[in-house]
């Protein structure tokens, strides 16, 4: 009798259990993008005012053994009307994922993010920006790792180790919102004998005490941002050259949330680039909830950034005062806005930006963006786009 | 051992009428009550959908999965992921609750993989543009409240506990609101909230009960109206599960970055 009702309730037991695994799932999205150009281009190989593209990005999904075991794969393809570098396919994911009481292993390619600040990622550092995409570098190219998470009272330590690096995808000689002179990608350079298969390490820590979320990391390996020679190409035309350092870079991100208030700050300390150099980014985010009797949310940002190398950073954000406004409107169509302007201390250069995305179904999302440049100098690396003022619509379709 | 109990109950409520028993203290003893006999049921995971209604009868859905972690003491922590609207599909939510200070709260972006704290000091925004406040969902700790027995009242033939709760969260969105408390579940038959000007804001009922682990009484659906606006939420829980032996572990920034 004790058998049969041990038996049963195993059975009864996985039943239960087989009910919150997700087998073979796919989801994802298809969407396509329009991009206006206002101005005429500084080059004129890049010269058009109207870009189209089609983007898919499915994603399969499968678990077992309760959840505990997992694998995901997510490929990517865009399809670009002027530019065949950004007509591309990558791999963003293909894990396989095992979960313990106190570790978590990951193996395979992936995508990981660390850090608190919204107008630039200073500490994120394990994957390749996929510069193709867009100018914010928020799309990353997948990662092959071997990424251990040990979980403990006291907090979290993830240990990387990466065999295997990208380079960064460039746009190419027709695309607008590019260099001038334009990457030449094939001519990339390294300072490991060993190049792309140069072995990096990470290690991190985070953690959160009461209203504090604090992560504190150390990479080793080739740095993500090359930096970028000038060349010339066999015509005796300029090229830039990337050329991948081995760096050490040490960083820290706090986030301290009082109440409506956020308190970001990441900083890093980087060496084996060129100088020895530190640089910070640090701000807040202050949110004023149902404005004016609404549901609206309104949140204000404001953000510093500064790397200590000046005009010699190869980053945009030397010495940066940047400033937003987040709407969340908060209705059945999830309608947001965003709006944000960098400012160039030195240089006097403006950068605007707008984002704003309304669902127009369960399955179709509208997005829009508009990126704004003024008053770039010269010695400003910013003066590429300075011709490249463009709006984004981008629909896509959700399942 | 059933029996015991109620005739524990109703000894209990002989000496407090021996006592003359206030209405404020008639309220906190029936909260205490009904958290009594809510309390035990260890782990929770549930499946939601919500039907998101305007004036006009425009209707827009969301589907999630939420599992609670019961913590005694202090407010459950509990872990939402969402399924539907697609183009949210994976964005997590974890909070770890409290009763009288901010919860803490993070969110999970799948396109960015990125864990965001948020602030959370504010519990009576719309929670994902439907009718209810974060803080109408959120677990329900006795000392939320401060509570005012008012009557008793059948409605449509349930027998009924009036009572007047005031909310102690310094940034609750409501200055009072009138719980319909059923005698026999000890669970809400009906809830009204008024507005921090006082007036009538929503009304929450609460439907088709069923009773788990012979214990814990759970709605199988609730419909919140709101009369300032016209529009209405209805809310369907389907899949309760009880004590799957969840832990900590499984409401930590680890879990929410791989929540499904």
């Amino acid at each position: 009798m004790f058998k049969i009702v041990t038996t049963l309730s195993i059975l009864f037991g996985s039943i239960a259990i087989s009910n919150t695994v997700i087998a073979n799932e796919w989801s994802g999205y298809a969407g396509l993008e329009f991009r206006g150009f206002s101005q005429t281009a500084q080059e004129s190989r890049q010269d058009h005012s109207t870009n189209f593209s089609f983007v898919f990005e499915p994603e399969y999904y499968h678990e077992w053994d309760e959840g505990n075991q997992s694998i995901a794969f997510v490929p990517f393809v865009r399809l670009d009307e002027n530019d065949n570098e950004r007509t591309h396919f990558d791999i963003r994911e293909l894990t396989y994922l095992k979960v313990a009481e106190s570790w978590e292993l990951r193996l395979g390619v992936r995508k990981v993010f660390w850090g608190v600040t919204e107008f630039q990622h200073l500490v994120d550092v394990i994957n390749q920006t996929d510069l193709v995409e867009n100018l914010d570098t928020e799309d990353k190219l997948g990662q092959p790792m071997i990424n251990l998470a040990l979980i403990n009272d006291w907090g979290t330590v993830d240990l990387f180790v990466m065999p295997y690096f990208r380079e960064r995808y460039f746009p190419g000689t027709s695309s607008r919102l590019r260099t001038i002179p334009h990457i030449d990608q094939s001519r990339s350079q390294f300072e490991s004998a060993a190049k792309e298969k140069h072995v990096d390490f990470a290690a991190r820590y985070s953690h959160y005490f009461g209203d504090w979320d604090i992560g504190v990391s150390h990479f080793y390996g080739t740095s993500r941002d090359p930096r970028l020679l000038l060349s010339t190409d066999n015509s005796g035309n300029a090229v830039f050259i990337p050329f991948y350092d081995i760096i050490n870079q040490t960083s820290l991100d706090l986030q301290a949330t009082k109440g409506n208030m956020l308190w970001k700050l990441e900083a890093l300390h980087r060496s084996g680039q060129a100088t020895t150099y530190n640089a910070i980014a640090a701000g807040f985010e202050y949110t004023f909830v149902g404005i004016m009797d609404s549901a609206i949310d309104l949140g204000l940002l404001s953000e510093y950034h500064y790397d200590d190398r000046g005009e010699s950073a190869s980053s945009t954000f030397e010495d940066d005062i940047a400033v937003g406004a987040r709407l969340a409107f908060n209705d059945a169509q999830s309608s947001e806005a965003l709006i944000g302007l960098v400012w160039d201390r030195n240089t006097g250069g403006k950068f605007f930006n707008i984002e704003a995305s309304r669902r127009l179904s369960d399955s179709f999302l509208l997005e829009a963006q508009g990126r704004f440049f003024t008053n770039q100098k010269n010695s400003d690396p910013a003066k590429a786009f300075a011709k490249d003022d463009y709006i984004e619509l981008f629909l896509s379709y959700n399942f | 051992m059933k029996r015991l109990s109620i005739l524990a109950l109703l000894l209990s409520l002989l000496l407090n009428t021996a006592y003359a028993e206030t209405p404020e203290e008639k309220g906190l003893a029936i909260a205490n009550e009904a958290d009594k006999r809510d309390t035990g049921w260890t782990d929770q995971i549930a499946n939601m959908s919500m039907i998101l209604k305007n004036k006009q009868g425009d209707e827009h859905t969301r589907e999630m999965k939420i599992t609670t972690l019961e913590v005694q003491g202090d407010g459950d922590k509990s872990l939402l992921s969402f399924d539907n609207p697609k183009d949210i599909k994976g964005t997590a939510f974890l909070s770890h609750t409290h009763s009288l200070t901010p919860d803490d709260q993070w969110l999970y972006l799948p396109a960015l993989k990125r864990v965001k704290r948020i602030s959370s000091s504010n519990k009576s925004g719309p929670f994902v543009g439907s009718e209810y406040a974060y803080e109408d969902l959120a677990s329900q700790e006795v000392e939320k409240y401060k509570y005012k027995w008012l009557r008793d009242e059948t409605v449509d033939g349930l027998d009924n506990f009036v009572i007047e709760r005031f909310p102690q969260y310094e940034h609750s969105g409501y200055t009072r609101q009138l719980v319909w408390l059923d005698k026999e579940m000890y669970q809400p038959n009906k809830l009204e909230f008024y507005d921090r000007k006082n007036a009538l804001l929503k009304t929450l009922r609460f439907l088709n009960y069923s009773q788990y682990l012979d214990q814990y009484w759970r709605p199988g659906a609730m419909e919140m109206t709101n009369h300032q606006t016209g529009k209405s939420t209805t809310l369907t829980w389907t899949d309760y599960q009880f004590k799957s032996g969840l832990t900590d572990r499984d409401f930590d920034k680890n879990t929410l970055k791989r929540a499904r």
